[in-house]
């Protein structure tokens, strides 16, 4: 028998920073709108006030607040030639698992991309020309451009309540701010917040070297701040505990913290939680989308019918339900043909560990993105010509916090790991152990991609998704180059010990925790043959599905992807008030 | 449009309740749910001693390890006397010991080292499996189980781990049951004394970590500075 | 108790609650409505959690025991569908059943007799037009109540006084307005003023009073304990937003500001200011302040300095209209304890409201601190950044903590 909700006009797949932004805005235009999360409902004051936030083994070491691999994990191999096996553990893939999503846990570096990161292709072959593009390759502009979007990264700041400082604002640079930067119409929401020892010794070693050094934005609110949804926000305390923790006090920027308050005013709004989407349903002609089919906490298959649906789900699972669901024609790596699945990319990791010899960093006194950075040697910022390659790396320091148990094998090389002598210098290097982050740019290629595991299965029987991947010719050669500018800084930053380091140089691992940042798989683009969702995160071959996320974007850039995914969300959100509920029909035509 | 339904929209702009509607527990609407005393605390520590998954013989084995990793010295407790093998215990015996959280269906094929374990062994396995066959094996080499060791011995033998250099069987995997010592050594050494380890903060206090604090706004000032904050943790009735 | 009903002679008694309202009664239901929204009908007369809107069935606790609210939509089976505009005057402004019999005196009849016969009339009609829902009511009473809503725990008995609104014509209309708003529909002094033995209102109006483990501030221009020291502007945020620059609406005033003052009109709102900053002040004496370097306040301010600042600040002055001013906070002066005490042990959530949507919370501690460190920090709180009161005891601490069903400190390991 089947059990079937009432239909709503919109039908939103998980509720984190995408779904609840775009929530908040058809809502507020008189939509009836269902959410759908597969994780349960979490409240600040009851789920991670600063009375139980203070717990690294529970939340950091135990991961308590993501989706833990026994309800769905990913299998992994890195070439076609291997068989895919389940990642079975806790690995670099942090899927939230609540109400708010990874935008509760997550660091809360705010960024904007650059103009470059939109049109690679025809920025490179402009500037360089075809042969800069090493071999597989996929290199594609993304069919909207950071001036179209810049308005939407505004508002997006601005719900957050980001706390920066701008560089480059109606055309001017602003000194101590990012002069790489995009154009920007207005300041950042809030001031940025204060440097640390750590940010002040890199700002000084980075300046020292003829660099341009800034506070990166960040999602933690430097003073009490009242949103546009009128939604406030207190000031960040500087606790240390972000990454992978709930924020206890209204500070960093998260769904829960800056935009359900809202949202849940609003009785055409409903979130079913502990829901688990298991397809998009279509029509027969496989047109148009229906509904979707869910599982309720106790495994009742239940169906959401509704005009219009958005996978909002993580990128990683907006592509499996994609799959799941036999919308799009699934990528073939053998014959390079289809596209659900194609380009997937990551974050090329490369950069210095750093020991000082007496120094007092604290690094207990921080934020998640409380950083300090230089994009020199980022996207097309600096000549790439006889280099080899494109993109780079922002590199960058942050105090982000102290974590003593994840801090334990911070040690100089040739330190014993236990015994007296391990006391000895953990101690010293809890106070002096550092390092630089080239968090760089990571280019998509035509042998790696997603698509379902022919074996393994999750516990509802449905396959996982299997990921075909390593790094590419171009992003090892971008990250010896920001390995070699790292420990440049780390010299001038006058540490005692600067040793190079780079995840790109071995083959990839999901237990290589070099970044969480997983990207690609429904990538938007110009083409149908080259695209999975138009400029309007619209999918082509269904025109009521949209798809919001990491796994729009054809290629990463150097930077952290929550800022560019709001954006694009409020972007999405505008299309379908102003232009889809109109008239109701692809809004690209090609 | 009936006369009722005409007459009540006139009022149709209703006070928003924000009190949601929790009828269908899963169902949110109209609000933000909110109870009163309604806290995820971490999880209530059971009753004091007694052991909840460990042998007593691998209690003390392991705290004999605890101790090697963590020696005592003025600077802390030793890892056995903070109650590394109270926390590990209680660890074992919980969902952690368990492997709740990690995905243990279909075949269990080794893979390349890129593709990480790929083993059905849970922590709660690996100890019993581990000290049974480390026991076995220095009985073997030395006469002894590894409780009854000196502690130099003892130290070599563990080196000896960690550099997988020691045979344990075909069950235990050695470089694997090192590292997750090691690991939960250190867990319990370096987390919250509710936990059952880090008996009095004595980590802590030898790292100079603060604890449980929330707020260093009034300690901005002074960056670059020891700063020696008293460090508390999640109950603390010193404070 | 004075039955005499006779003022409500005025009311028709033919027409039936239940039929229907024409379209020349729009303008008196949107009237009635507000009056409603004033008198606060729903906090009763709803069940918690629920969209059954003023069909009943939420369990007030009286030292009578427990008593269910009753279905006041026009249901005819299970609600007042065949009452008469009479009816529903008697038994809202005297307590009279529809068979003359005394309600329970659950109902704030001292305060709603004041309503006038205008807003009687225009209330029932409104009530004409909600809509009807079957909704059985229970007759038994089970006992405790397990809910959510806390404004009617530990309710004491009314003292009944049969006196309709007199206008004092020495005082501006504004002032009146104020004085028939917070004597009638909003009935603060149910709360807010001390009960005498026999549970009636006792002289001291507005002074403070303790409707179950809650204290309800003293609201007269005390400068101490009361809000002498705010600004009318000040007093309108409150009770419009849910906060000020100091204080934060939680507890069941919470719901009394979301479901009732915030919607008041700027209008109202301005002369129930100009109204209660008139009333005469309690002049409570102030003690002085317990020195920071006692044992108590020494443990107070390291808890604080742990658990509270992150919120509340070190300087005590909180986050505006997220956290409290713990700071020259003149309920947390009360002598009376219980807010500061129910607070911390089970955490309070701030008044949400249209121009507040944000929800924060204060989290429960009953897992964290234990009653001698709760009773020190609310011992620190009252005594530091300028304030004066006197010191909370471990044991008050565990009354209320037992009487909250709250769990003891978590034991280590």
């Amino acid at each position: 028998m089947k059990n079937v909700r009432p239909k709503a006009d919109v039908a939103i797949v998980g509720l984190g920073w995408c779904g609840s932004l775009i929530a908040e805005e058809l809502s507020r235009a008189g939509l009836n709108v269902v959410a759908i999360e597969r994780g349960p409902w979490f409240e600040t004051s009851t789920d991670f006030p600063p009375s139980v936030d203070t717990d690294e083994l529970r939340w950091d070491t135990r991961r308590s607040m993501l989706l833990p691999p026994a309800v769905e994990t990913t299998t992994f191999r890195n070439n076609i030639t291997q068989t895919a096996l389940p990642s079975r553990e806790w690995n670099l893939n942090e899927l939230g698992y609540n109400v708010g999503g990874s935008g509760t846990h997550w660091a809360g570096m705010a960024w904007r991309f650059t103009p470059f990161d939109f049109e690679p292709y025809s920025q490179t072959i402009k500037r360089y020309g075809k042969s800069q593009i090493a071999k597989g390759v996929i290199l594609q502009d993304w069919g909207i451009t950071y001036d179209e979007l810049e308005p939407f990264y505004d508002r997006f700041e601005k719900i957050a309540g980001v706390s920066g400082k701008a560089g480059k604002l109606k055309g001017k640079i602003i000194p101590d701010g990012n002069p790489f930067e995009g154009n920007r119409s207005s300041e950042y929401p809030l001031p940025p917040l204060e440097s640390m020892r750590l940010t002040d010794i890199f700002t000084e070693g980075a300046k020292k070297i003829g660099l341009h050094p800034f506070m990166v934005p960040a999602g933690q609110a430097s003073r009490a701040y009242v949103n546009p949804l009128g939604v406030r926000m207190g000031p960040c305390t500087y606790c240390g505990y972000c990454l992978y923790y709930g924020c206890g006090n209204f500070s960093k920027s998260s769904p829960n913290a800056c935009v359900i308050p809202a949202l849940m005013q609003r009785e055409n709004f409903t979130v079913l939680t502990d829901s688990a989407v298991v397809r998009v349903n279509t029509a027969d002609d496989g047109k148009t989308a229906t509904g979707v089919t869910y599982l309720d906490k106790n495994k009742k298959e239940w169906v959401q019918p509704a005009d219009i649906v958005i996978l909002s789900a993580f990128q990683l699972q907006n592509v499996r339900l994609l799959l799941l669901s036999k919308i799009g024609i699934p990528y073939n790596a053998v014959t390079k043909t289809g596209v659900v699945g194609r380009a997937y990319s990551f974050q090329t990791v490369s950069g210095a560990a750093l020991y000082f010899r007496n120094e007092n960093l604290n690094q207990f006194i921080g934020a998640g993105a409380l950083s300090s950075q230089v994009d020199d040697w980022n996207g097309d910022n600096f000549d790439h010509t006889g280099l080899g390659f494109i993109g780079g790396a922002g590199i960058l320091v942050v105090a982000r916090g102290a974590r003593p148990i994840g801090n334990a094998d911070s040690l100089p090389p040739g330190t014993p790991r236990w015994g007296k002598d391990w006391k000895k210098a953990y101690t010293h290097a809890f106070q002096n152990a550092t390092f630089i982050f080239g968090q760089g740019t990571s280019f998509s290629h035509e042998d790696y991609y997603l698509d379902l595991d022919p074996e393994y299965k999750d516990d509802n029987g449905n396959p996982l998704l299997r990921v075909t991947f390593d790094y590419n010719d171009n992003d090892r050669r971008s990250a010896k180059f920001i390995e070699e500018k790292s420990v440049e800084i780390g010299k001038s930053m006058g540490a005692e010990q600067v040793i190079g380091t780079n995840s790109a140089s071995g083959s990839y691992s999901p237990y290589n925790f070099a970044s969480d940042h997983t990207i690609g798989g429904a990538v938007m683009g110009t083409h149908p043959e080259t695209s999975v969702v138009n400029r309007y995160q619209q999918c082509w071959d269904v025109h009521n599905l949209f798809v919001l996320g990491a796994s729009s974007f054809p290629n990463n850039a150097g930077y952290n992807p929550t800022g560019t995914i709001g954006a694009l969300s409020l972007w999405t959100a505008k299309a379908i008030i102003e232009q889809y509920l109109k008239n109701p029909g692809p809004l690209v035509k090609v | 449009m009936k006369r009722r339904e005409f007459l009540t929209s006139i009022t149709a702009l209703s006070v928003a309740s924000t009190i949601p509607n929790m009828s269908q527990a899963e169902v949110v609407n109209g609000g933000q749910p909110w109870v009163p005393g309604n806290v995820k605390t971490p999880l209530a520590p059971p009753r004091k001693g007694g052991l909840q998954y460990l042998t007593q013989h691998e209690f003390d084995t392991v705290g004999a390890i605890a101790e090697r990793f963590i020696p005592a010295d003025e600077t802390s407790l030793s890892g056995k006397d903070a109650g590394c093998a109270i926390f590990i215990d209680r660890q074992l015996a919980g969902d952690y010991g368990n492997a709740v959280a990690i995905y243990r269906l279909g075949r269990f094929v080794k893979g390349t080292p890129e593709q990480g374990p790929q083993s059905p062994l849970t922590p709660a396995q690996r100890y019993r499996l581990g000290i049974a066959a480390l026991d076995k094996a220095m009985q073997l080499q030395y006469g002894k189980q590894f409780l009854s060791l000196s502690s130099e011995l003892q130290d070599q033998v563990l080196s000896e781990m960690e550099k997988d250099a020691l045979n344990l069987g075909e069950d235990v995997e050695t470089r694997v049951l090192f590292e997750l010592l090691l690991q939960n050594v250190r867990e319990g050494f370096l987390s919250d004394p509710i936990y059952g380890g880090n008996k009095d903060m004595t980590s802590w206090k030898m790292i100079g970590f603060p604890g449980a604090r929330y707020d260093f706004r009034d300690l901005l000032p002074k960056k670059g500075l020891k700063l020696n904050i008293i460090p508390t943790s999640l109950i603390d009735n010193t404070l | 108790m004075n039955g005499d009903t006779s003022a409500d002679d005025v009311a028709n008694n033919k027409v039936l609650t239940r039929q229907l309202p024409t379209a020349a009664d729009a303008a008196a239901i949107e009237r009635g409505k507000y009056v409603a929204i004033a008198s606060d009908c729903t906090a009763c007369h709803t069940m918690t959690e629920s969209k059954l809107s003023l069909a009943g069935g939420y369990l007030i606790s009286t030292p009578f025991g427990g008593i269910y609210s009753s279905n006041i939509t026009p249901d005819v089976e299970t609600g007042i569908g065949n009452w008469t505009e009479r009816d529903f005057f008697r038994a809202v402004r005297h307590g009279k059943g529809k068979q003359g019999e005394n309600l329970y005196p659950a109902m704030p009849y001292n305060a709603y007799v004041k309503l006038t016969d205008e807003d009687m009339h225009d209330l029932w009609m409104y009530m004409r037009s909600v809509k009807p829902i079957h909704h059985q009511v229970p007759e038994t009473d089970l006992g405790f109540p397990f809910n959510i809503r806390l404004i009617m725990m530990g309710w004491n008995l009314l003292f009944f006084r049969n006196d309709s609104f007199q206008m004092d014509l020495s005082k501006s209309a504004e002032w009146n307005r104020g004085a028939y708003l917070v004597e009638g529909p909003e009935h603060c002094a149910v709360c807010h003023t001390p009960k005498n033995i026999i549970g009636g209102d006792s002289s001291k109006y507005l002074q403070g009073s303790n409707p179950g483990e809650w204290h309800a501030p003293d609201i007269t221009p005390d400068p101490y304990t009361g809000i002498g020291l705010w600004s009318e502007q000040q007093v309108i945020d409150y009770l419009k937003l849910g906060s000020n620059h100091v204080a934060v609406a939680s507890g069941p005033m919470a719901e009394a500001v979301t479901n009732s003052t915030q919607h008041l009109t700027d209008t109202d709102l301005k002369a129930i200011a100009v109204y209660l900053k008139q009333v005469p002040a309690s002049k409570t004496i102030r003690p002085p302040s317990i020195a920071p370097d006692t044992a108590q306040m020494k443990i107070g301010e390291n808890v604080y300095s742990a658990n509270c600042t992150a919120c509340h600040n070190s300087d005590g002055k909180g986050i505006p209209n997220l956290a409290a001013s713990l700071a020259g906070n003149p309920g947390l002066m009360a002598d009376d304890a219980s807010s500061i005490i129910t607070t911390i042990l089970q955490g309070g959530r701030g008044a949400v409201t249209v121009g507040n949507p944000t929800s924060a919370a204060m989290p429960s501690f009953a897992w964290k601190l234990s009653d001698e460190q709760a009773a020190a920090a609310a011992t620190y709180l009252r005594n530091s950044w300028g304030n004066a009161a006197g010191a909370v005891s471990a044991d008050e601490v565990a009354r209320a903590r037992a009487e909250l069903k709250l769990p003891a400190q978590m034991a280590g390991q």
